[in-house]
């Protein structure tokens, strides 16, 4: 059966996006859905009511009609209540839903027995990026962002020499180099001004260096970062850096671009009143943060004003302000998701749990509420948590692998487990019931240094392997302690038959192979180590 | 010294073997780890020679033993070229597992220790399986061996019905356990002992043989961890805990390395060991096997193309395959990376788990070439960040970066976890021709619109982009 996937107009004021493209209808019609679209909903975005038709979706008049005959509907923004009202029981709804600031919104949706995708919950796992319609709207954002600026900065960006006098270049300061910060930076060394960046991840400063912009660390060094407690510290006197370094950049930039949120949480105050009267007149701040109440304290969100001869703007739709790009962008993020929906490209959809990417993304299912989801199972570094933790850049971190191999403590399936421990269990027993005493202390010094060798190699970095390899091997040639045993032992002339040359024989022989081993497996790692540098 | 003490001593080793393997977790404290494994060896070593079960006489065997081996170790330790490491490993398992094998024949003919009823039975299984795992530890790592040094072919050999056959061969072994059991005298029991042993010998060849070379990093750390399973019994055989300690350290570190391995290929252990490629049974190579015959053109560049290429990038990924170990080409992409470092390019590494011949090959390799291993990534680290990259140079590696594992469900590598270099703006892939990697299968990758081919030797290559770059 071939579901009918829904779009309907944006109805949030000044929404300029539309949930797909003709485009992208076209790939899903590929995919086996019907596609179905409310008159004029591309209108804002310039794709017409004409172009949705050639690529073969089937125009609907109005919104009522659309969502009558709608199984999916693909939406930009969160439906408000009357449009949940609209919606029927069974449908699927794909749109931003931010189930954390809307816990209202979420029982609505519930109460109309939806199954919920969100794209703003899709998890930042590798291969969920080309879903991630967070990091294409920062991306837009970022963008956007230095276009405004430069429409209202009063000066050419890049320096010139001409007949009429030299110009010199803007320069702008970008605060948090995630997706918008780093598509901000491409943006405004693109159109020549001296570009400068700061993250409180240092890690990020190659990707700012990358981008043609130069990074500028704050100034907190020699008071002893990077030993443990790292983030307590950081909070206090960190953040009193920052500021200063803040108000350094701010005497000597023309523009600043701010994109530094905490998820869930207002964003912090990072440009004080004080650093904006410090600017120069006619300077520009671009608060991408202006939605979660602003980076900059002077911040209207939503508005453009002008304080202390400083315009400071806070658009919070600077995405739908490129809304062509926007919704492409958008829309193919939801083709994606929908090809992991529908991997039998037969039109039907299946909101399959055991993927972690659609299990995160789904936050209702069925009227019932699936959200939060639970804890992804990639193990993050605490120490690059706790880095990331005073200002994180517009769009959260990706959880990254710890230098081990990220699954140490991936829980097992409870049944595997069980099968484990019966396995176990009875195998104890049958050691326990015939095993004479003396074998018993053996086997549990046995059992216990296996315990040990897990837990003791499971963190090994990747890029040691062939060292613990190689040092794991002289280690075994602990052997030798067999062979030497037998060489000459205490037995005295008792009179016991025993072939005693032929044991020496093979003794020594042993023990020469596992000197080869043992001198050569240590010198070799040594050689090898020695080679491993910063 | 007494027994009492060199019991404390061999608790002493025992822990330093543990610091050693936590030591060798990062690289900052690796070094310290391998000299904790050095003291620890010293002191059981000394402990043994200076304690109760050592008289003098034996002490000139003991020193001439070591003296001979000892140099023979060094020798090789310090010959080797770091491209040959996963031959010397496996070679220096073999050692232990035919040291095991000795020490098990020594221990069975030396009836100066007299054990009864239940005990002499346990003593014999253990004689028995230590035998048994040092036998199989022992051929299979001379053909690993063999086959990591190219002096046998690496494409795994599959006997018809080979599963039957390594099922008789462990039904084998159980029937002569049981005769030899039950034999009454050293004589007698030495029969099925012999041919137990020539039958663990033939599984042990047999074994390796029918593994395909791509799987090899997996079959070197089992064979490690085989040689640690032929110590632990070599220990419960004599009663000593300390071999028993550090075996099951061995044995148990191997077991996850493999177990890494496995999962880096997304394969299960038992498919790896069970050989060939992909499907059981031994049918059909995997060559002819499923998958769609990729089709088109490739763009083939010339060394001096390649320069331009990587004169224009900012962002310089490099994924470096068993390709780069063959030809010791790890010099020439390090002063390539320096060089483009030097002009700001952000120059990266981007290591597969199972690059190469045995775990951290490449990583050996690179850091041999000096390069810094904070530019040095993981799969998992980087795989994010190809679509940012503008050049990504794949160096004599094939499987790991063939989209089919993603795209195509029928590809025998489906699945398995791949360094996704085609979402680079341009990838550039240098092969000494179009043949298809260890897993036999094609790579689609060859034929994208964004890839470029560069043929030729990889040494021979880069040497030239090198001199292009310069100029």
């Amino acid at each position: 059966m071939s579901l009918t996937i829904g779009i309907p107009r944006e109805t949030f004021l000044g929404e300029k996006r539309v949930a797909t493209v003709p485009e992208v209808v076209e790939k899903l019609v590929k995919l086996g859905f019907s596609v179905a679209i409310e008159s004029g909903a591309g209108a804002a975005a310039n794709f017409g009511d004409a172009d949705y038709r050639a690529a073969g979706a089937q125009v609907v008049g109005s919104a009522a009609e659309l969502y009558a005959l709608s199984d999916m509907v693909f939406k930009v923004r969160a439906p408000d209540a009357d449009e949940i009202g609209q919606l029927r029981p069974g449908t699927t709804l794909i749109s931003f839903v931010w189930p954390a600031q809307n816990p209202e919104l979420m029982q609505q949706l519930a109460a109309q027995q939806l199954t919920v995708l969100a794209m703003d919950s899709v998890p930042r796992i590798s291969r969920a990026q080309k879903m991630d319609a967070l990091s294409s709207m920062a991306n837009i954002a970022g963008y956007r962002a230095v276009i405004e600026a430069a429409h209202h900065f009063g000066r050419f960006f890049t320096g010139q020499i001409t007949a009429a006098g030299k110009v010199p270049p803007a320069k702008v300061f970008v605060i948090g180099a995630g997706v918008a910060g780093l598509a901000a930076l491409g943006a405004a060394v693109g159109l020549g001004a001296i570009v400068r960046a700061n993250d409180t991840r240092p890690e990020v400063a190659d990707q700012v260096k990358s981008m043609g912009a130069e990074f500028v660390p704050v100034d907190y060094q020699e008071e002893g970062t990077g030993v443990g407690g790292y983030a307590k510290v950081m909070s206090e006197g960190f953040q009193k850096a920052q500021l200063e370094t803040f108000a350094r950049q701010a005497r000597d930039v023309d523009i600043i671009i701010t994109t530094a949120l905490i998820p869930g949480k207002p964003a912090p105050k990072l440009i004080t009143a004080e650093m904006v009267r410090s600017m120069r007149p006619g300077s520009v701040i671009v608060d991408l943060a202006a939605e979660q109440g602003g980076n900059c304290e002077l911040t209207v969100p939503g508005e453009v004003v002008v304080r202390e001869g400083v315009t400071i703007i806070g658009y919070t739709d600077l995405p739908s302000r490129l809304a062509r790009q926007a919704s492409t962008l958008y829309a193919t993020n939801l083709l994606r998701l929908t090809e992991e929906l529908c991997k039998q490209k037969d039109g039907s959809i299946d909101v399959n749990f055991d993927d972690e990417a659609i299990r995160g993304a789904t936050v209702i299912r069925g009227g019932e509420i699936t959200w939060p989801p639970p804890a992804p199972r990639l193990s993050a570094a605490p120490a690059q948590a706790a880095k990331a933790a005073v200002a994180v850049p517009a769009t959260p971190v990706a959880t990254k692998k710890s230098g081990g191999h990220g699954g140490a403590g991936e829980p097992v399936s409870g049944r595997s487990l069980a099968l484990m421990f019966g396995v176990g269990a009875v195998l104890f027993w049958l050691v326990g019931s015939f095993a004479p005493a003396a074998f018993l202390g053996h086997f549990t010094v046995f059992v216990l240094a296996c315990f040990i060798g897990y837990m003791v190699v499971w963190n090994v970095t990747p890029s040691l392997h062939t060292p613990l390899m190689s040092v794991t091997n002289a280690i075994s040639s602990i052997i030798a302690v067999g062979a030497l045993v037998q060489i000459a032992p205490p037995i005295g002339d008792a009179g016991i038959d025993r072939p005693a040359a032929l044991i020496l024989g093979l003794a020594v022989v042993a023990l020469a192979l596992t000197a080869i081993n043992m001198f050569g497996g240590f010198a070799v790692t040594r050689r090898m180590l020695a080679m491993f540098r910063k | 010294m007494t027994a009492n003490l060199a019991s404390v001593a061999y608790v002493g080793a025992a822990i330093l073997f543990i610091l050693s393997l936590g030591g060798l977790s990062h690289p900052e404290t690796a070094r310290r780890g391998n000299l904790y494994g050095v003291i620890g060896m010293t002191i059981a070593v000394l402990a043994t020679v200076f304690g109760p079960r050592v008289t003098a006489a034996g002490l000139p065997y003991i020193v001439g033993a070591l003296l001979v081996g000892g140099a023979v170790g060094l020798y090789a330790a310090k010959k080797v070229q770091m491209t040959q490491m996963p031959e010397l490993v496996a070679l220096m398992h073999s050692l232990v597992g035919l040291a095991a094998c000795l020490v098990g024949f020594a221990s069975y003919v030396d009836t100066s220790i007299a054990y009864q009823g239940a005990e002499k039975t346990i003593h014999e299984v253990e004689i028995y399986i230590g035998i048994l795992i040092g036998a199989v530890t022992f051929s299979g790592s001379i053909i690993a061996f063999g086959k990591l040094s190219g002096k046998i072919g690496g494409k795994p050999l599959l006997l018809p019905a080979r599963h039957w056959l390594n099922l008789a061969g462990l039904l084998a072994v159980i029937w002569f356990g049981v005769l030899f059991v039950q034999a009454h005298d050293v004589t007698a029991g030495m029969t099925p002992l012999i041919v137990m042993t020539v039958i663990a010998l033939l599984f042990g060849i047999h074994m390796v043989m029918a593994i395909g070379g791509a799987d090899m990093p997996v079959v070197v750390s089992m064979l490690n961890s085989y040689s640690g399973w032929a110590a632990a019994a070599t220990g419960f055989m004599l009663s000593n805990d300390l071999l028993i300690v550090t075996g099951a350290l061995v044995g148990s570190s191997g077991a996850i390395l493999s177990y890494i391995m496995c999962r880096a290929m997304n394969r299960s252990f038992i498919s790896v060991i069970a050989g060939g490629f992909g499907t059981g049974g031994g049918a059909a190579p995997a060559a002819a096997g499923g998958g769609a015959q990729p089709q088109g053109e490739v763009t083939a560049v010339s060394a001096v193309e390649t320069a331009e290429l990587l004169r224009g990038a900012k962002n310089v990924v490099i994924v470096p395959g068993y390709g780069m170990a063959v030809a010791q080409a790890q010099h020439t992409v390090y002063e390539i990376t320096k060089l483009l470092r030097e002009r700001g390019v952000n120059v990266r590494f981007a290591i597969h788990p199972v690059a190469g011949r045995m775990p951290g090959h490449m990583n050996v390799l690179l850091a041999e070439a000096k390069v810094p291993y904070d530019i040095v990534f993981e799969m998992d680290e980087i795989n994010d960040d190809f679509p940012a990259t503008d050049v990504t140079m794949v160096i004599g590696a094939n499987d790991i970066v063939n989209p089919a594992a993603q795209d195509d469900p029928t590809s025998p590598i489906a699945g398995m976890p791949v360094l996704e270099v085609w979402r680079s703006k341009i990838s550039l892939v240098m092969k000494r021709s179009m043949a298809s990697g260890y897993a036999g299968v094609d790579n689609p990758l060859f034929f994208k619109e964004n890839n470029r081919m560069l043929f030729g030797d990889a040494k021979k290559m880069l040497d030239e982009v090198l001199v292009a770059l310069k100029s």
